[in-house]
Parts: C-alpha cells; structure tokens; sequence
C-alpha cells in the first residue's frame, strides 16, 4: 500500500476529547508508531505519545489500535488497517494523563500488591541455588518471564474493567514466575496476596490476556496455576 | 475470592454435574413415559437411592449457588463485605431447608 492516503483518527483529550484526523502517505513496512511520529513531528507537536526502544523490548508504547491493544512499534500499518483507516486511542482502564499517554501507576502498584518483586529472605542462602532448566518450575516460570509490562494485557482485560480491585494478568503472571522461583522465600505472603479478594480467583478465564499479549505470553495459564498453588495452600492449612 | 470458597464451589460443581444430568434424565423418562404425579410418587417412596441423590444434590446447590452469588454481587453491583456474606449464608441455609424438606417430602410421601 506504499504511496496510499491512510486515514488517521487519533484521540485528543484525557477521559474527555475528540478524534482528530491526520492523512499520511503510506510506506512500506511503516508501524503505527512510526505514523504517530511522523504526526507529532511534523503535523502536531502538541501530541502526545510514549516510546523508548522502539524494538518491542521496552513495553511503553502500547495503545488501542482500531479497538484492540497492541504494541505499536511491532505493529505494521498494513496489517492493521482496515480501508486504510486507523483509530488510536490510549489503553484501556487506566486513567489517560494526555492523547495517548495513560498513567501506570496503578498496573505497576498492583505488580507491588501481587508481591512482584524477588523476596530473598531475611538471611542469605549458604550455597548457590541449583535450578535445573528442564524442571517443571523452571520451565514454569520460563513461559511467563518475557513479559515487557506494556499494560496490553491489562487494557484487554474485561474483569479489569468492572473490579478495580482485580490485580490484572501482569501482576498475576508476575507472582506466578515468582511462586516457581525455588530461591525465594516469601511464598506465604504472595499466595496470600494473590488469593485475597481482587486475586487469581477472580479471573473468569476469557483470555483476552492471552489473545493480546504481544510477547505470546499466557497469563491466563499463569493465572490458573496460582489458583491450583492458592487451593493446595488452602487445603493445607485447614488440615 | 478466597480459595477455600473457590475449592469449595469447584468441588460442587463437579457433583450438580452428575446430579442434573441425572435430574434431566428422570425429567426426561418421566415426559417420555407419560407418568403422572402419583406414579412417580409411587416410584421414588422409600426409595433410598433416590433420597441420597437429592440430598447429595441439595447440599451441593445450597453450596454453590451463594457463592457464585457472592461472586457476581461484587462484579456487578459492588457489593460485598460482612452483611453480604451473612445475607448469603442465610441464603444457603433457606436453600438447604426448602431442598432438604422437598428430598424428605418426595422420600416418605
């Protein structure tokens, strides 16, 4: 579709706004982000977007193409455009700071409340951890590992929309790569947070995550394997 | 939700799975045999197996139902807390009542 007119719609505003229209010329290969660029150089100064890398590895510049969330930098023009019309918007359930920037403070709050980060213990281990690649909580947390942060998931993610209190398949899939890190000592605590009203149980599997996730990652499966670790943990205690 | 209840209305689930399809089915043979109340009476009086099966059936309704309640009362309307949860065993326990007393009903009629 190189030298093609492409119809842009962009959103302009916070949670209140207008569309505003853009007419590039297409090019070969061209991403959304690069149209987005190429807007805000040299049409609308004023727009404002996020990226970093630019090559899918840094997770900041997702948005809702043509009503799905996707990263942009990844995301060619051609395969996504329908007549040649695209529609951007910011991501979805989470409040829009300007255009097509949205605030993440809450999605990386509630990598926090899912007790996200590594918990080595009050005392250092005596000897290097052995985890050997092909065990099955290796290869567990290898599935969900890659995740980027971009917030697709969570943008995608109907239960979000309707429980503010729902932690979002990130944050899910983040605890769950780290309740199959044998090195980490805070797995009581973590399985609490994720079983606790807002957790893993409250996930009704529509897998939007998982159609959505750019890196194919599967939170819907990380999710599952929390509530099969917060069940055995509940059987346990009331043993 | 908390996983005992999450456990809890995944078990039961896995017993009204049995439970109605076989309430289906006598549902069915009934239609198809065109029995009438008094027949049907006449089959299920004192007829043991039957009574479990809808003892069996009950209590796993009386479990599952509230707390999937619970579940779409907190999605749906933001309801939820202690005078919820108390409503809703209230609930469970009227379930379990009006079944129990229909099994019972069914069994010595």
């Amino acid at each position: 579709m190189t030298g093609a007119d492409l119809h842009i719609r962009i959103w302009r505003g916070q949670e209140e706004g207008e569309f505003q229209s853009f007419r590039l010329s297409a090019r070969k290969s061209q991403t959304v982000l690069d149209a987005v660029t190429e807007i805000q150089r040299e049409r609308e100064p004023t727009l404002a977007y996020r990226y970093a890398c630019r090559v899918g590895m840094c997770g900041s510049c997702a948005m809702t193409v043509n009503g799905e969330p996707r990263w942009t930098c990844r995301t060619r023009i051609s395969t996504v455009a329908k007549d040649g019309t695209l529609t951007l918007e910011p991501l979805r359930n989470l409040p829009v700071v300007k255009d097509l920037v949205v605030d993440m403070t809450t999605f990386f709050e509630k990598w926090r409340s899912a007790k996200g980060a590594f918990e080595p213990g009050s005392a250092p281990r005596e000897d290097f951890a052995v985890v050997r690649p092909d065990s099955a909580s290796r290869r567990a947390a290898d599935e969900g590992i890659e995740c980027i942060g971009c917030g697709v998931c969570y943008s995608a993610c109907d239960v979000v929309a309707w429980d503010r209190d729902y932690l979002g398949p990130a944050a899910l899939n983040r605890a769950w790569t780290l309740v199959n890190d044998v090195r980490d000592q805070g797995q009581a605590e973590r399985l609490a947070a994720v079983a606790a009203n807002g957790g893993c149980n409250s996930c009704h599997t529509h897998m939007s995550c998982t159609t959505f996730c750019p890196k194919k990652l599967a939170p819907t499966y990380a999710i599952a394997g929390l509530k099969r670790a917060t069940a055995r943990a509940a059987i346990r205690v009331t043993k | 939700m908390n996983p005992s209840l999450f456990v809890a209305q995944r078990i039961t689930a896995f017993v009204l799975a049995f439970a109605v399809t076989i309430h289906l089915a006598t549902i069915l043979y009934a239609a198809q045999r065109g029995l009438t109340a008094g027949h049907i009476l006449q089959r299920t009086h004192g007829n043991v197996a039957f009574f479990a099966l809808y003892v069996i059936f009950v209590i796993a309704a009386s479990i599952h139902a509230p707390i999937g309640l619970r579940a779409i009362l907190r999605e749906w309307l933001g309801w939820w807390g202690r005078r919820v949860d108390v409503s809703l065993v209230a609930f469970a326990a009227v379930l379990l009542t009006l079944g129990l007393r229909a099994a019972f009903a069914v069994f010595v009629a």
